[in-house]
């Protein structure tokens, strides 16, 4: 790496104290985005993706939650900033959408309103100064009439529109990095493209990282250029995008792309599953915590937890097996894991 | 050493001890419970629990204080406080359970027909409305003085009142199944409508309903005490605690007995219900709990797993 | 938006028409025939029919509803049986104690109400928060004239810092004036303040856990600012149904409560009225009261719309 990154998360772990005892959301996750750099975050649901960028932000209830490990981002570990600190980095230099266009938005308050209080926020300007700043902001994410819209209560947008606020409000302050947790999974499918493509065009404009987390393979393909794979918490597999889809080492990631229709594919095809369900958090073991669902999974995997290694340059994976697995030929082509009805 | 079967849920435990589980883990209702419980037992031993007759009369004994005695003292004619305390409750749970099990009956049908038929909808509804506007302690006391002061009255006052608020509540949420689909589909193939208002409807509204009920309990208590407070109500010599109150205000200065202890027990008795329809509201929909502390987390993972799937 | 209000407006006249019948029926259905019951047992046969006919009680039932309605809709309520004066002049000069009493009464109640319910959802799960909520169920519990009682006996009784009952009114001066009213505006605050509590609690919890309020905290608010101006104004539209629907049952509540403290307000007067079967003022002031009472909810419900700008004013068959 020739720049130095611009966000590095080193062994992140957040611990909710939960009515059943305490849960290890993200564990030991280590990961770096760098200046300008799309990097995608996949997995199911309940993997932690979610968790880790909203710890990011230390967006959780610290009466109840504990975070370990550090995370660097100009220069300074955000996880040791006070609370005041940290709210001059949320929605400044950091800015975080999520997945709820619908109700992210506060229902009693203009778009204006709202979009104008991030900038007020943190910059030092008069209301007529902010409400031209926030057209502009309406402007450059795409939406039509800006002046009307400025006006308009959340409800009366549609959704497309709505997550368009959502990002103009992201921008407002020009953040170096922009986190976005499943932007597109609550839209349809003609406007996620349109989304997507606004996210590219005002990276390339604003110069920031984005961190994209999403369970839609087809997403990661569009816009990452790194990706990396969470199950269960930890950091399974991370590569350059074309490498994961080429040669994914994992298991699990081969069974991810695997599990993905493919419009080409015969018509009696039956549709690949993973067999087994995520399992509730706490309820994971001291072993390879992929095992019970492994198709390859032997005594070792099930009796001790094996460390993310670097398999290949830039190409990393948490997993005993994978030499033997890629010399198998058990990737992308199906052989040697089962297909479940 | 980790064992070779997936890790897999434990099996989950029959539905009875998951019932009783909760039920145990629920303060409310179970203090709720315990304390009515309790007041019931009181009532039902009282001609063994009590040594007085409520009704003699013996002005050598004109308000006396608590003592060995007499528990709870004497009043201005001379009769045992305590005896007429715990009369005075099996009063208050008869009228209460009364109107509770008449109004609970009459409000449910009307509720089912307003969700069911549009027509009963706007009658009953106008009724209920205008029922409703009316405050309900100055409709018990217009039916009850004008009636005249008897315990049916008493009853039927309370019983008109509270039929709206328990008429509403069941017709929330049978629309809620109404407004669904397969209602429609139901109705298509002939399915009648008692069998729709019974089979489908009614599962849906006996959870709100049972809550419901038990705050109307709760309140018909208060109302009557208020009612009989006011003169308006059980009529003397009969013991009400509302009467006993009454009795008490004039007295008030010289003997705070007659005030202090029909007072604890009506609070009881209504705090009593009020954590029993509490309790029984968290126990029969969780999710609409106070306890709602990982109900954001808990749903939004919910959502999102609905999503992916 | 006026189409609304007429809509609503429109759909209040079969209220007060159920409303005026019901309390005409009350009146007239009961056993006994009230001329008697005036005169008492001991009246001649001629006296009675006199007054029956002077009250026209021996009209049928349906044209003394008609003459008694009638009345109504010009502004004639009849005249008091047993003062000397008209229903009308009987409730309005009884009005402002019992206006003093609410308005004391709920300003109490909301101000306590929303402190305790803010701490509440702020705190919630701790000590404070439960306290709150047994404070709640206590007020809920508790009889408005028992309260009073228990009060009396401790602050006027024992304590004797205020007076136990009667009332002063505005012209002997502001404190005189409020001295009295202290009381039984508690009581009645009481039970007020235990719902709204309630109701800003869980409204305001409600209100914490939507996803708005974590962007607002992404955006790098403080948490006073994310309480107050995001969950709060969202919260506050059902907690001000609820001050709205509470100031209905507080006018009518103070019936028992101005019986307990000998305040000469409109719920003594019913209730006098009521023992003493003068059935014009009955009449008449139920169905004031109830008026106002619906008067105050379409206001509420007006406001509501004010307030929410998602209301969408369709005529569907609502819950």
């Amino acid at each position: 790496m020739s720049q130095a990154p611009l966000l590095e998360i080193k062994h992140l772990t957040t611990k909710f104290s939960t009515e059943q005892g305490i849960v290890k959301a993200v564990d030991g996750v280590s990961l770096h985005i760098d200046p300008e750099e799309t990097v995608g975050i996949v997995g199911e649901s309940g993997c932690g993706k979610s968790v880790t960028a909203e710890s990011i932000l230390r967006l959780f209830d610290e009466k109840t939650t504990e975070y370990g490990g550090q995370i660097l981002f100009e220069g300074r570990d955000l996880l040791q900033l006070s609370e005041e600190e940290m709210r001059k980095v949320r929605g400044n230099r950091i800015s975080i959408i999520f997945q709820d266009p619908m109700s992210s938005l506060n229902p009693v308050y203009t778009i204006g309103d709202q979009i104008m209080e991030a900038i007020r926020l943190h910059q030092r300007t008069s209301r007529r100064q902010a409400r031209e700043k926030a057209l502009e902001l309406l402007r450059l994410t795409g939406i039509s009439d800006p002046e009307r819209r400025l006006r308009s209560y959340p409800h009366e947008l549609s959704g497309g529109m709505r997550q368009r606020v959502m990002i103009a409000l992201a921008l407002s302050c020009e953040p170096r990095l922009l986190i976005a947790d499943e932007p597109t999974t609550a839209l349809d499918v003609t406007i996620q493209a349109q989304i997507l493509e606004l996210m590219n065009e005002l990276k390339e404009k604003l110069q920031m990282g984005i961190m994209l987390i999403t369970h839609d393979l087809s997403v990661v393909a569009q816009m990452c250029s790194r990706v990396i794979v969470m199950y269960l918490g930890e950091v399974v597999e991370e590569a350059e995008v074309t490498t994961l889809f080429d040669r994914p080492l994992h298991p699990y990631t081969s069974g991810l792309l695997k599990s993905v229709p493919q419009l080409d594919g015969r018509r009696k095809q039956k549709l690949y599953e993973i067999s087994g369900a995520v399992p509730a958090m706490h309820e994971v073991e001291a072993c390879c915590r992929f095992a019970p669902r492994c198709p390859f999974a032997t005594e070792l995997c099930r009796s001790k937890a094996p460390s993310l290694e670097e398999a290949e340059p830039g190409h990393r994976v948490r997993c005993w097996h994978y030499k033997d697995i890629q010399a198998n030929g058990g990737g992308s082509d199906g052989s040697g894991l089962l297909v479940t009805a | 050493m980790a064992s070779l079967e997936p890790i897999a849920v434990s099996a989950p435990p029959g539905r009875g001890r998951i019932a009783w589980r909760r039920y145990f883990s629920n303060p409310l209702l179970v203090t709720g419970t315990v304390i009515m419980s309790v007041v019931a037992l009181l009532a039902l031993l009282a001609p063994w629990t009590t040594s007085y007759d409520p009704y003699s009369i013996e002005t050598l004994n004109r308000l006396q204080p608590p003592s060995g005695e007499h528990l709870f003292g004497t009043d201005q004619l001379g009769r045992d406080v305590f005896t007429r305390v715990v009369y005075g409750i099996r009063v208050s749970l008869l009228v209460g359970a009364s109107v509770t099990a008449i109004a609970g009956a009459i409000g449910l049908l009307v509720g089912l027909a307003s969700a069911y038929s549009p027509v009963c909808d706007h009658i009953f509804m106008r009724i209920c409305d205008g029922l409703y506007a009316f405050p309900s302690i100055l409709l018990a006391i217009s039916i009850v003085a004008i009636m005249g002061p008897q315990t049916g009255n008493v009853i039927l006052a309370l019983t008109i009142v509270y039929i709206p608020s328990i008429a509403r509540i069941v017709r929330s949420a049978a629309l809620v199944v109404q407004e669904k689909t397969f209602i429609e589909g139901l109705r298509a193939q002939g399915a009648g409508v008692f069998r729709i208002m019974g089979l489908h409807m009614l599962p849906n509204v006996l959870s709100p309903l049972i809550v419901q009920v038990s705050f109307v309990f709760a309140v018909s208590i208060l109302t009557e005490a208020s009612l009989s407070f006011l003169g308006a109500g059980i009529p003397a010599p009969e013991p009400s605690l509302g009467n006993l109150l009454l009795d008490g205000k004039n007295v008030i200065f010289k003997a705070w007995w007659m005030t202090v202890f029909p007072g604890v027990f009506i609070i009881l008795m209504i705090l009593g219900l009020n954590l029993l329809g509490d309790g029984l509201r968290d126990f029969l929909d969780p999710g609409a709990g106070s306890n709602k502390r990982f109900a954001k987390r808990k749903n939004a993972v919910r959502r999102r797993r609905r999503r992916s799937d | 938006m006026t189409k609304y209000i007429v809509q609503r407006v429109l759909s209040l006249v079969p209220v007060l028409i159920v409303v005026a019948v019901v309390v005409f029926l009350l009146i007239h259905l009961s056993p006994g025939d009230p001329a008697s019951v005036i005169l008492g047992d001991e009246a001649s046969e001629e006296s009675v029919a006199e007054l029956r006919s002077r009250l026209g009680l021996d009209l049928p039932l349906y044209r003394q509803f008609f003459v008694w309605f009638g009345g109504v809709v010009t502004g004639d309520l009849g005249d008091s049986i047993f003062m000397d004066m008209s229903v009308t002049e009987a409730f309005f000069s009884r009005l402002q104690p019992t206006l003093s009493l609410a308005v004391l009464a709920q300003t109490i109640a909301v101000g306590i109400a929303l402190l305790l319910g803010i701490a509440a959802a702020r705190r919630r799960g701790t000590l404070t928060d439960q306290a709150v909520m047994g404070f709640s169920l206590l007020g809920i519990s508790v009889p408005s004239f028992l309260l009073g009682l228990f009060l009396i006996l401790l602050f006027a009784v024992k304590l004797k810092w205020l007076p136990v009952a009667g009332y002063a009114p505005i012209s002997s001066g502001l404190w005189n004036h409020l001295r009295y009213l202290i009381l039984p505006a508690m009581v009645l605050g009481f039970m007020q303040a235990a719902l709204i509590a309630r109701m800003t609690r869980s409204s305001l919890i409600e209100a914490l856990g939507e996803p708005y309020i974590k962007t607002a905290r992404a955006k790098g608010l403080k948490p006073g600012v994310v309480t107050y101006k995001h969950a709060l104004r969202n919260a506050f539209i059902p907690i001000l149904t609820v001050i709205g629907e509470t100031f209905g049952t507080l006018i009518t509540g103070a019936s028992v409560v101005e019986s307990v403290f000998n305040v000469p307000g409109i719920g003594q007067l019913i209730v006098s009225s009521i023992q003493r079967r003068d059935f014009a003022v009955i009449q008449g002031s139920i169905l004031l009261i109830t008026v106002t009472y619906v008067l105050l909810n379409l206001a509420i419900d007006l406001l509501y719309g004010l307030l929410d700008p998602r209301v969408k004013l369709n005529g569907g068959r609502g819950r």
